[in-house]
């Protein structure tokens, strides 16, 4: 019995931190419910939008932050023109250019159409980078990434030596 | 009527018999100031942004999305700045070239988006010409090298300046195309 009313407490107190974790400047007041949210503000309020972060621009790049996450752009990108005419990614992300650069090289996959035939350059469903990569902000995250990548958890949950 | 004429002409083409030294110096001088000065404030009108955006009214549009447009510290570059020489004798070359641009003008080279469009290309060409000949000389107007403070530049930003751009082996143009501009077509430019 002892053991069931601290288990249950336990539980109570942990989802009461959680909430409380969540609610810290979101919690609002919508026809007397109090109900947290992400925005500042109820939904018949026009918000004040939160502050514009600025582009993380140091070039080293990220860890994945999910399971097959497209690499994110570690550096600013403002004005880059990516259209009919030109790609200004590719100016530098490009294989012939990655010489001179020194940047990373767009990936094989993105010189393949969908039946896997090599293209002889980036294959056009491929093209406007910014639909997979994008860049990031010094900000702080909403909430923590809790993702823990394949190679961890092998080595936590498999026995020594496999 | 023909001894009127006849009386102004001699008055004109010997002022000296008719009028003093002082009065004729004088009128020379302030003549001088009036003339030179209308000149150049005429020239400083076709420089003004308002001049060239009375026809270049699409590029305008475009310059307003770029960083020489709107900054945070409000310092701003208008067409001139990039499409004028700043010295006087470059500055009066560059207004003679243009009187061919008031040609094309008038015969609408350009008069449609499609005719720009078209022609983007070649016109984006004349001015990498133009800056990669002089140096990018007009980006170093406002841009001077000696004074880039390369710690307050990102590491790429510091990497390619103090290096290529610091040996004279890379100017501002060659890297830095379509800042103030949509690129037109990019096929063969190099570095694209």
């Amino acid at each position: 019995m002892k053991s069931i009313t601290a288990v249950l407490s336990f539980l109570l107190l942990s989802t009461l931190s959680i909430g409380g974790a969540l609610a810290e400047d979101s919690l609002i007041d919508e026809g007397g419910q109090t109900i947290a949210t992400l925005r500042n503000g109820p939904i018949s309020v026009e918000a004040d939008p939160p502050k514009i972060g600025r582009v993380e621009n140091r070039d080293i790049r990220r860890k994945r932050a999910y399971p097959m996450q497209p690499p994110t752009i570690p550096h600013k990108i403002d004005g880059y023109q990516v259209d009919l005419n030109v790609n200004k990614c590719m100016s530098c992300h490009s294989r012939k250019r990655t010489e001179e650069s020194q940047a990373p090289m767009v990936s094989v996959t993105h010189y393949m159409d969908r039946e896997g035939n090599f293209l002889a350059d980036v294959s056009p469903r491929r093209y406007f980078c910014e639909q997979c990569h994008v860049t990031q902000v010094e900000t702080k995250p909403l909430l923590a990434n809790e993702f823990v990548d394949i190679d961890q958890l092998l080595n936590t949950d498999s026995p020594k030596g496999h | 009527m023909i001894e009127a004429i006849k009386r102004y002409w001699r008055t004109i083409s010997t002022p000296s018999k008719y009028f003093s030294l002082g009065f004729l110096s004088l009128g020379g001088f302030i003549m001088g100031i009036i003339f030179w000065g209308g000149f150049n404030t005429a020239m400083e009108f076709t420089n003004s942004e308002m001049f060239c955006t009375s026809c270049h009214e699409n590029i305008y549009e475009e310059l307003q999305t770029t960083i020489h447009f709107t900054n945070r510290s409000g310092v701003r570059a208008i067409c001139s700045s990039c499409h004028v020489p700043h010295e006087w004798t470059d500055k009066i070359a560059r207004k003679m070239q243009a009187s061919k641009e008031v040609w094309a003008w008038i015969t609408g080279t350009i008069n449609t988006p499609e005719k720009f469009a078209a022609r983007r290309r070649t016109l984006a060409e004349h001015e990498w010409h133009r800056l990669k000949a002089n140096d990018s000389l007009e980006c170093r107007n406002c841009h001077e090298f000696e004074y880039m403070d390369f710690t307050w530049q990102s590491e790429r930003a510091s990497r390619q300046h103090s290096t290529a751009l610091m040996s004279g082996e890379k100017t501002c143009i060659d890297c830095h195309k379509g800042i103030a501009h949509r690129l037109p077509d990019m096929t063969g430019v190099e570095g694209f």
